[in-house]
């Protein structure tokens, strides 16, 4: 293997690619991108040759324009701070929600049996499948994408949060009980650590449905935000600005997920399965 | 938060590795009091299932008593009885002091498994064993005291996860302790440990035993390590004492001293009926 030759000191072959050669950590942090690069630069080939029309696919760098031109005028970031303060709230409420109803079901039977039947019943449908209805209820403004984006991001906190407490170690509480804990500091002490990496998982899950509803929401009806953007473009025939919209979602999806990772890693360093 | 990283302040950051010669300013908790037990006719049942049939059994405050017997036999029941994990189905249990009034039971127990909560570094763990009330910085300062006790004040700050199974076992041990228990229940605490660690385990029991002078109740299916510990072993055969063995040794013993081999057949063979 070439790391393990390169850290016993040894030459590398001269016929490593430059990458590879680069220190561990610095090649570890700068692989992942290796692949979106090469796509970038293929696509901007392909266009450049005129093997994809314009129509169908902009180049990069007419997206790039697009983002430029976007960007100067403002209207860029504020879209970006609405469908990103669209998607907070969201997450706020329903994961709130979600986090509530999956600790107070781990730890009370009464709770769970009054309340899980429902939920799992709620859960089964699709949520994108009450556009009609929640339009009826809340026309298009605001709070049709909260309702939304809350509903299709409580499930996934509430079954992880509600297993996590599930699977803390019986013996842990049974301990956290001999040495006089009372319930606040059982709670705080070992059952909701026990239940992290748990509620991570869940909350990354969350986190894709989140950028999902607010993307189907805001293309159905919405007067600013990144879908509306490229709903906006599309009426106008600006294929350019629709592609800018994909891989601002794709950007803001990524982003997302790493200040989940990076807080995962925080939170969890005592877990080996999370340290470096 | 409970789970934030934990700042370093303590001085036993900046000793090297090795240092244990140095003992910490011992915490002003006072001598240990032991308890004396007091079992009358103790009873318990789950469902049409009688575990105890009727335990009647005197424990001097201070005494090392070992209760033996085959799986099933009862004693891991009688032990969480002990220790209020528990009710009893019928009977008494008292704790009494070393005058004879009655005493609120004040029981510590060290599992098979270390149960240390794996989110809290060592000297985080041992301090869950003072309970609530005691403020962080008292915690710290006496969980580092008996960290010192049982040599393993150069991993206060490590987390569970990277402690040997003897460590953590201590850290177990560490964490009964703290608190000065007048009374320690050990449910096969050295069961999980290779050959080498369980003597060197039963070493330190033995020792800090000693020193600190409490009542000790041990349970094991391990008759040597009853015979090695206790000054008394007990054996239980469906839920009724069947043996009450005295072993007046002193301490501290020798493994393989052939007094006590003699003791442990005896044992052995009370166990398994073939007298």
């Amino acid at each position: 293997m070439t790391t393990v030759e390169f850290e016993a000191g040894r030459s590398p072959a001269r016929s490593t690619p430059r990458l590879l050669r680069l220190p561990r950590p610095d090649r570890a942090r700068l692989l992942p991108f290796a692949v979106p690069l090469a796509l970038v630069l293929l696509w901007q080939a392909g266009s450049s040759l005129g093997l994809i029309s314009d129509r169908v696919m902009p180049s990069p760098a007419a997206v790039a324009q697009a983002f430029w031109s976007e960007a100067s005028d403002g209207s860029l970031g504020h879209n970006i701070l609405v469908s990103g303060a669209r998607a907070l709230a969201g997450l706020a409420i329903g994961g709130s929600i979600g986090f509530l109803l999956g600790i107070a079901n781990g730890v009370s039977k009464l709770s769970e049996q009054l309340t899980d039947t429902t939920l799992q019943m709620i859960r089964t449908i699709p949520h994108l499948a009450m556009i009609p209805l929640v339009i009826l209820w809340f026309g298009i403004g605001e709070e049709a994408k909260l309702f939304l984006t809350s509903l299709g991001v409580l499930f996934p906190i509430y079954l992880n949060t509600y297993h996590g407490v599930r699977n803390v170690d019986r013996g842990l509480i049974e301990m956290g009980r001999i040495y006089g804990m009372s319930n606040g500091s059982l709670f705080t002490k070992v059952i909701f650590p026990g239940a992290l990496p748990s509620i991570f998982v869940g909350l990354r899950y969350a986190l894709g449905i989140m950028w999902l509803t607010l993307i189907v929401s805001e293309s159905i009806a919405a007067s600013s935000g990144i879908g509306y953007m490229a709903n906006n473009a599309r009426e106008f025939m600006m294929t350019d600005v629709v592609v800018l919209a994909l891989v601002i979602y794709a950007v803001l999806g990524k982003l997302a997920d790493v200040i989940a990772r990076a807080l995962e890693r925080w939170t969890l360093s005592w877990n080996v399965a999370y340290q470096r | 938060m409970s789970i934030a990283p934990f700042n370093p302040t303590l001085s036993l950051l900046h000793q090297p590795e090795t240092t244990h010669t140095a003992e910490p300013a011992a915490p002003e908790t006072g001598p240990v009091r032991a308890a004396a037990l007091r079992l009358k006719g103790v009873e318990k049942s789950f469902g049409s299932n009688r575990v105890l049939r009727g335990i009647d059994l005197e424990i001097p405050a201070g005494q090392f008593i070992a209760i033996v017997g085959k799986s099933g036999c009862g004693k891991s029941t009688l032990l969480r009885l002990l220790v209020g994990l528990e009710t009893a189905s019928g009977g008494d249990i008292a704790f009494e002091d070393e005058q004879g009034r009655k005493i609120a039971p004040e029981a510590r127990i060290v599992f098979q498994e270390p149960r240390l909560l794996p989110w809290f570094n060592v000297i985080d763990n041992v301090g869950v064993g003072l309970g609530e009330g005691v403020s962080r910085e008292e915690a710290r300062r006496r969980a580092e005291h008996v960290l010192w006790e049982m040599h393993l004040r150069n991993k206060a700050l490590d987390w569970p996860a990277s402690l040997s199974g003897g460590q953590r076992q201590r850290v177990a041990l560490a964490r009964a302790l703290v608190s000065r228990p007048g009374f320690l229940a050990l449910d096969e605490p050295l069961g999980a440990l290779d050959a080498l660690t369980r003597i060197s385990m039963q070493q330190l029991v033995a020792r800090v035993w000693r020193e600190l002078g409490f009542t000790a109740v041990l349970v094991t299916h391990d008759v040597a390590e009853a015979v090695h510990l206790a000054d008394r072993v007990i054996v239980l055969d469906e839920g009724r004492i069947t043996l009450d063995l005295d072993v007046p040794h002193p301490h501290p013993r020798k493994h393989g001293d052939p007094e006590l081999a003699l003791l442990e057949g005896r044992l052995l063979s009370a166990i398994l009926g073939t007298s």
